[in-house]
């Protein structure tokens, strides 16, 4: 409960600063969102379902792509190109789960294919003059009016949009987590084989989970293309967006629903901020040097990531009584 | 009487190293049978074998009247076999109470149907005061009982248990016979795989003796323990009760 009471209000506050805070933070907080709601994505793959994607960059593209391709070719609305992303991207993630486990492709090996899909649809698109190839594709210049049909307005519009879409993503993860497929699906995470051994269909849940992270992807993708106003394979297909979407989780806290969120919100501000001082001081790739930095100590000091060690702190300073916890375990045989 | 369970001259080898030769025995429903030998006879094997875990070389595995040495262990699970491993394997991440809670979705989708199942699954192993703890907080014989309760979470009418009792007091170890023999009196088949003999001689009506892989006595545990074949394959290997 403590937890939730903590969560709602971080989103409170950002409801309030949504309404106040100048034009430079909504932006930066409107991609921190969407980025919170990316990370919970792929947590959901890899936190609760024990499948690690290192390429989710072709979902997030996939989902970009329906969304502008619709947009700006037939001026079709971007809540159809949202669904038709998620179609498109579960599907691919759907294929490339089959293909991979029904080769026995797993963990590692699984990681880098994702890669290798995601690379070959961004060299793909990035050859392909109907979507825009490399000059991408651009949708129509704002005119700052609220169009709700179209997704499209000022900053502040997309803002509460990124806002809804984590808090979206907060409650599915913990409805989902809460679950019978939250139960089977950390269970096949934890030890697959004795999951199995336990009734668990692993091979049917490995795609379900991987297809619904990667259509969740898309709809983050889609979101993102219309905020940032143009789509270009290499930014939005790439390498660099795929780790992008894995920091918040890693550094918030993997497998934990409001990791994501406060992941997000220590490393994309930091990045900013690295990059400006880089601009400021010609030192160029500052902020890549910062994730770097921070990455390792999180690793090193906190290796569940920031948010349990929030929830742990909390405990121990309300609860004394859990220090049997401390007590030295038994020895094994 | 019908045999739940026919196991037909299976065999497994790993290389050249044959670890189950030509295995055959049937249990019947509602019993509880031991399957005893030295380490190294090929115990840990058969259960694989029966459980879906491994694929047999050769022969056949029928549970209920359907052959099943072929079907992936989730199916075997689904059918009605569920099994704990020697080596111990809770889901590190998930409490004790959640780890008995998984074999339940094998028949339910319901949360709380799967909670009350794990409850008492964990009531019966005697683990209900530690539902909430984390696994790693638990002793190794705790440890095997929770491999216990998370297999009959599953519902199964066979329960293969290999070496559950290890490290257990005696007292304790009695309080699990009992409720073995209350769930066998419930009409569950039991496949045990047990060092302590006083426990195999108290608890189990049959006996199937392992050595080398091969079947060398089968019969009531106390004609097995007079085999001379038995007591030698025990001595030889050094075996102390
Ligand atoms: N996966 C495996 N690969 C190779 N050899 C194995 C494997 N599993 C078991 N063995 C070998 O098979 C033999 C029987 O092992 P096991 O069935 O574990 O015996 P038990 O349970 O009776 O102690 C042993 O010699 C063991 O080393
Ligand atoms: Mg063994």
């Amino acid at each position: 409960m403590k937890r939730w009471l903590a969560g709602g209000s971080v989103l409170v506050v950002l409801a309030l600063v949504g309404a106040l805070a100048s034009p430079y933070l909504i932006s930066l907080l409107t991609i921190v969102l969407l980025f919170t709601f990316l990370g919970q994505s792929w947590n959901l793959m890899l936190g609760i379902g024990g499948q690690l994607s290192i390429g989710h960059a072709l979902f997030v593209g996939l989902g970009a792509y329906s969304v502008a391709l619709l947009d700006v070719k037939y001026g079709v609305s971007p809540w159809i190109g949202l669904l038709l992303g998620m179609v498109i991207a579960g599907s691919a993630g759907a294929v490339l789960a089959w293909l991979s486990f029904r080769f026995e492709v797993r963990g590692i090996y699984f990681a880098l294919l994702t890669i290798a899909a995601a690379e070959f649809a961004r060299i793909m698109f990035g050859g392909w003059e109907f979507v825009g190839a490399m000059q991408g594709l651009f949708f129509p210049a704002p005119t700052g009016a609220i169009d709700i049909s179209m997704l499209r307005g000022d900053a502040r519009f997309y803002y509460f949009i990124a806002l809804a879409l984590a808090a979206l993503g907060i409650v599915g993860t913990e409805m989902i987590s809460r679950s019978y497929f939250g139960y089977v699906w950390r269970a096949m995470r934890d030890d697959e084989q004795a999951a199995r051994a336990l009734g668990v269909r692993a091979f049917r849940h490995k795609i379900l989970v991987i297809a619904i992270s990667a259509a969740t992807a898309a709809v983050g993708g889609g979101i993102l293309a219309l905020v940032q106003g143009s789509i270009f394979p290499d930014s939005i297909m790439g390498m660099g967006l795929s780790v992008d979407v894995l920091i918040g989780p890693v550094v918030g806290g993997l497998g934990t629903t409001f990791g994501p969120l406060v992941g997000s919100l220590a490393a994309i501000p930091l990045n900013h901020l690295m990059s400006a001082l880089g601009d400021c001081l010609r030192i160029p790739g500052l902020n890549s040097i910062a994730y770097g930095v921070v990455l390792v100590l999180v690793v090193w000091f906190l290796p569940d990531g920031i948010w349990p060690a929030i929830v742990r702190l909390g405990k121990a300073v309300q609860l004394p009584s859990r220090l049997w916890l401390l007590q030295p375990r038994k020895a094994e045989e | 009487m019908t045999a739940l369970l026919e196991v037909k001259n299976l065999s497994k080898s790993f290389g050249g190293l044959v670890a189950v030769n030509n295995v055959s025995f049937a249990l019947e429903a509602g019993r509880i049978t031991a399957l005893i030998g030295p380490n190294g006879a090929g115990k840990t094997t058969c259960f694989n074998l029966v459980a879906g875990a491994m694929r047999p070389t050769s022969g056949q595995v029928v549970f209920d009247g359907h052959p099943i040495e072929n079907a992936p262990p989730e199916l075997v699970c689904r059918m009605g076999i569920a099994r704990t491993f020697q080596i111990v394997r809770p889901m590190r991440d998930m409490s004790v109470l959640e780890n008995a809670m998984v074999g339940a979705f094998s028949w339910t989708r319901s949360v709380d149907e799967a909670r009350s199942t794990a409850y008492e699954s964990l009531e019966s192993v005697g683990l209900a005061g530690k539902a909430n703890a984390r696994t790693d907080q638990l002793t190794l014989p705790d440890r095997k009982m929770l491999e216990t309760a998370k297999a009959l979470s599953t519902r199964p009418r066979l329960l293969l248990l290999d070496e559950v009792m290890a490290g257990l007091r005696p007292t304790e170890a009695a309080g699990v016979v009992r409720v073995l023999r209350k769930l066998a009196e419930g009409g569950l088949t039991i496949l045990l795989v047990e060092h302590v003999m006083r426990i195999v001689m108290e608890v189990a009506s049959r006996v199937v003796v392992l050595h080398h892989g091969a079947k060398i006595a089968e019969g009531r545990p106390e004609e097995v323990v007079a085999d001379p074949m038995v007591l030698e394959s025990y001595l030889g290997a050094g075996f102390h009760a």
